[in-house]
């Protein structure tokens, strides 16, 4: 008879997901057990009190580093504490934006234009079970850029959907669309990890191991069937791909951030990429760095595409939400390059970017919560002309995010969208950065364009305005843009840091 | 600190105060600006005197690390054609506030705004020709497109806000290809040593920089530079934003900002990429004359003053790059000086034509008709504006003209021939709006139009002075000049051309 030996944890390298587990599910209990009115405060609190006990516990591991901290299958290195760092200062800005229950619908669970709908609204009912399942979906996106085995992969990529693919639905305004998206973002997600299944499979039948120490030795090995780990590459990419939002894996993410309250959109937009391509990163990094002369080309290419597309479909948008959204694009078509680059200065240029970029697009969707009309957010980009002569801080504000989007020197995104071409370039990639500067050309016209309507075109009078800012949108916009510009005026304490620190254990 | 980040952030300091100040009081605002550009201008003038002519290499050199993990440094120094750069700049900039006191009445927002986007901008116009890194340099150049954005887009009359946009769309597009250029420069200082953007350790890299490399950097380079100057064919921006700003703010355009890009070329293409820009001379030459004859051609064709003024620049600019690229220390010479008196003539110009415009409220050339008579003094002033800006002898723009044909012609003398009908073109073009606006019988509505008052004498008197001293004394400006321009010219491997005799005769 086999005997069990149980698994030996370390536990105080866990602890941050661990932490934020333990917050979501105290979360539920509160939901259960607590009563109605003081469910919200409750919530919050639990909900920033587990996700800055989280961090504080990242800050006191930071140079304790373990590639057995779960048995081989999660692994705390550098670069995989900046990764959960990033999530977590993510999630804390985006946390404040659910605070603002307007966005929410009151009751799930009723139809849309249905009596109990009417009913839950009048009684002014709150989902307060956005917090848990932003806690969950945390949780796995602590997990998904450590994990170092394929099933713990898969685990974490479906612990941090799931609860994505519910909040999308919770919108208050426009259900019907709101829960149209959630169910596009589950079909395709679901369609997307059952590619990554397979991929998981192929790879496992390549090398007969699941982790990725494994299917590195059989890369160097090279006795397997490359048949094998080429499919098994591309369909786990394909599963990645579709998280990040890549071309031709993007379809559902201008529904999908048009649709969802616009706090999920933002916590769901800039911690998203940050696990997917965390996880990424790793993965190419770690197991499949040295067979590069056969994925490279195809993900240079895919990375092509991405860019260009993303930044020319944009300028059709007339929908501020979805303008974001293949903005969003193409900026994973811009982080792919640091995939690509497979070089210490590739991984530190992406870290960089995907936390300037992560903390600029919860900024950006904060300022799209405040402009609404008597329905509720207002998101046609043709009602927003004239805002800077409304609330000029707010514009302003929108402005300087649109600004790093763009590139602009003294932003963030100059500094991060520098170190990532020059990463690329650096590997050799000429195309990657001519296509890359040429498509940020492009994405200024649309960004622009935005600035224009605001500051220079006239207001139109028909009820669109302003609200004013509660005081947790104003925390998470002031922190966001003092951040995107600090980062661009001195950015070498954070570069050092990173380059210091960001390495892949094997 | 030292001088240069001093005077650099004077301006700044200036914008702080104004945007501390009561917004109600709007004469406060505009007097800490103008007390501001006036304190800048004379840091300026003591900064210039400070300057040891005869030393070729950078002076007032400051370094300190910015961004150490990418070898970013903030670098400042200047040699004598940068120097004059920004003297030129701080010597607008009280003229333009001066000469411009009510200008940002029409804007969407109110004084205030006005004038800390307009300090900001000085700050940056400083910066950007006293970086010394490159990276640093960029980041100046692509920052002071904002303010300028929200001068041209926020103040500016008719279709400002397209006009802006036209502006920022075409200098981003310049600016990334540059930005694909100081990446490739970046990574290949990194395979020879150390990741570094300073330019004098740049500059050593042309040696091991393949030609196909050098010539594509090179390309990137330039092609932000001439958009920015603007050559034919990447001028299509200028006479829109011309037309759409302000007065004062068109002169810092095409008198400071537009000269970045003919700097760049100086400082940049020439210093960075010698071999790309041999093989690139005989193009850019050729683009330089059409640029000349094209702008002029336009020049005459022009209904409005404002877009007058603006093709008449780009045949300048056209003069000047041909100066720029004929690699003779006499036009190199010539093209710095010219760069400076194109400044000042451009700026009497615009001005001006500013309150010809506010006056008559109509910026069609063929509704001013007699104004001599009417308005003598400003009559006056537009007349030897136009005379400067047609290079008349005894004016400023003269001698910077001269220095680069004649240049030229000892390396070029085609192009340089073809060039001096920009001359006789340039008569044509000023001269016809002078006599029309100027002379002959008073029309009707201009009856009754007001000369200048007193402040604004004051702040044409000194631009005036500047043209006409300049025109018969240019050697204060040469002393600076001189130097730096022939070791521009010597560093490129070219040395002047002898001049040939027959001595048979």
């Amino acid at each position: 008879m086999m005997g069990f030996t149980a698994p030996t944890l370390d536990y105080a390298l866990l602890a941050p997901i661990l932490v934020v587990l333990a917050g979501a599910l105290i979360g539920v209990l509160i939901e259960a057990f607590a009563p109605r009115a003081s469910r919200a405060s409750s919530q919050l609190f639990i909900t920033l009190a587990s996700l800055v006990t989280a961090l504080a516990f990242i800050v006191r591991n930071h140079s304790k580093y373990s590639t057995t901290a779960a048995m081989g299958s999660v692994s705390i290195d550098g670069a995989g504490v900046l990764l959960q760092g990033s999530v977590l200062i993510i999630a804390i800005i985006s946390v404040f934006l659910l605070a603002d229950q307007e966005n929410f619908t009151a009751l799930a669970a009723a139809l849309p234009g249905s009596d109990e709908e009417r009913v839950s609204l009048a009684q002014d009912l709150k989902v307060t079970e956005v917090y848990p399942l932003t806690l969950f979906a945390v949780a796995g996106m602590l997990l998904f850029p450590v994990s170092t085995d394929l099933i713990t992969l898969f685990v974490a990529l479906e612990m941090l959907s799931l609860p994505l693919y519910l909040l999308a639905g919770l919108s208050r305004r426009r259900r019907l669309a709101s829960q149209e998206s959630a169910l596009k973002y589950f079909l395709l997600g679901a369609f997307s990890s059952a590619f990554f299944l397979f991929g998981v499979a192929y790879l496992y039948g390549y090398s007969s191991s699941v982790t990725f120490i494994g299917l590195h030795e059989a890369v160097v090995g090279g006795s397997g069937n490359d048949i094998f780990l080429l499919l098994g590459i591309a369909f786990l990419s394909v599963g990645l791909l579709f998280k990040v939002g890549a071309v031709p894996f993007h379809a559902w993410s201008p529904d999908v951030y048009q649709g969802a309250p616009t706090a999920v959109t933002a916590f769901m937009a800039a911690a998203t990429k940050v696990a997917a391509f965390g996880a990424m990163l790793r993965i190419f990094y770690v197991s499949f760095a040295e067979d590069f002369l056969q994925w490279r080309p195809a993900l240079t290419v895919i990375a092509l595409i991405t860019m260009v597309f993303g930044s020319l479909v944009a300028i059709a948008q007339r929908d501020v939400k979805r303008m974001l959204a293949y903005s969003s694009i193409a900026h994973a078509g811009f982080l792919l390059s640091g995939v690509i680059a497979l070089s210490k200065s590739g991984l530190d240029a992406s870290i960089f970017y995907l936390f300037a970029y992560g903390v600029a697009t919860v900024g950006a969707f904060a300022v799209v919560t405040l402009v609404r009309d008597s329905s509720g957010e207002v998101t046609d980009l043709n009602r927003w002309s004239g805002l800077g002569k409304r609330s000029p801080l707010v514009a302003t504000a929108f402005a300087g995010f649109l600004l790093a989007f763009a590139g602009i020197p003294l932003t963030s995104g100059f500094i991060g969208k520098f170190s990532i071409f020059s990463a690329a370039y650096e590997s050799g990639s000429t195309t990657l950065l001519i296509a890359g500067v040429l498509s940020s050309a492009i994405a200024a016209f649309f960004y622009i364009r935005v600035i224009v309507l605001m500051f220079f075109k006239d207001s139109v009078d028909d009820g669109t305005s302003v609200v004013i800012p509660s005081i947790y949108t104003q925390i998470t916009i002031v922190t966001s843009f003092v951040v995107t510009f600090a980062l661009g005026v001195y950015p070498t304490p954070l570069i050092n840091f990173i380059a210091n620190t960001a390495t892949f254990l094997r | 600190m030292t001088t240069l980040t001093i005077l650099g952030l004077l301006p700044l300091l200036g914008a702080l105060a104004i945007a501390i100040a009561p917004k109600s009081n709007e004469l406060l605002t505009k007097q800490i600006a103008l007390a501001t550009t006036l304190i800048v201008a004379i840091a300026g003038i003591l900064t210039t005197v400070q300057f040891d002519f005869a030393d070729t290499s950078l002076q007032f050199v400051e370094s300190h690390d910015w961004i150490p993990a990418f070898g970013i440094k903030y670098a400042l120094g200047v040699d004598g054609i940068a120097l004059v750069l920004i003297l030129l700049s701080v010597l607008l900039a009280p003229i333009v506030v001066l000469a411009g006191w009510n200008e940002s009445e029409g804007g969407r927002w109110g004084a205030k705004t006005f004038y800390i986007l307009l300090l900001t901008l000085e700050t940056m116009m400083i910066g950007v020709f006293a970086s010394t890194d490159v990276f640093l340099f960029y980041v100046f150049f692509e920052a002071m497109l904002i303010p300028v954005y929200f001068l041209i887009g926020g103040y500016g009359t008719g279709e400002r806000a397209a006009a802006a946009v036209k502006f920022l769309l075409y200098s981003l597009f310049g600016g990334l290809l540059m930005l694909a250029s100081i990446i490739g420069l970046y990574v290949i200082s990194g395979k020879n040593g150390s990741h570094t953007f300073d330019i004098n350790e740049l500059s050593k890299l042309s040696q091991v920089m393949s030609p196909t490399t050098q010539n594509l950097l090179f390309l990137g380079f330039f092609i932000a530079f001439a958009i920015k100057a603007p050559v034919w064919p990447l001028h299509t921006w200028l006479p829109d934003a011309a037309q759409s700003a302000t007065p004062g703010t068109s002169v810092l355009l095409l008198g400071v900002l537009d000269k970045v890009g003919t700097f760049g070329m100086i400082r940049y293409c020439l210093t960075l990429f010698p071999d790309a820009s041999k093989t690139f001379t005989p193009v850019i030459i050729v683009f330089a004359v059409i640029s000349i004859l094209y702008g002029a051609f336009l020049a005459i064709g022009a209904r409005d003053i404002k877009r007058l003024i603006a093709y008449t620049s780009i045949s300048h600019f056209g003069f000047i790059t041909m100066g720029i690229f004929a690699m003779t220390s006499q036009a190199q010479s010539g093209a710095t000086l010219y760069m400076f008196n194109h400044g000042f003539s451009t700026a009497a110009l615009f001005l001006v034509a500013g309150w010809m415009i506010s006056r008559r409220k109509s910026s069609t050339i063929a509704d001013f008709g007699g104004l001599q008579r009417v308005t003598p003094v400003m009559a006056w002033s537009f007349f030897i504006a136009g005379m400067s800006s047609l290079a008349l002898p005894g004016l400023s723009s003269f001698v910077s003209e001269f220095l680069v044909l004649v240049g030229t012609f000892t390396r070029y003398p085609v192009a340089a021939v073809v060039a001096t009908f920009g001359i006789v073109l340039a008569a044509l073009y000023i001269l016809i709006p002078v006599q029309r606006a100027l002379h002959g019988p008073t029309t009707p509505g201009n009856e009754n139009l007001s000369d200048l008052n007193l402040r604004e004498k004051i702040a044409i008197a000194p631009v005036i002075a500047v043209i006409v001293v300049l025109g018969f004394y240019p050697s204060p400006l040469l002393k600076i000049i001189n130097p730096s321009a022939a070791y521009v010219v010597s560093q490129q491997g070219f040395s002047d051309p002898a001049p040939t005799m027959n001595e048979d005769k």
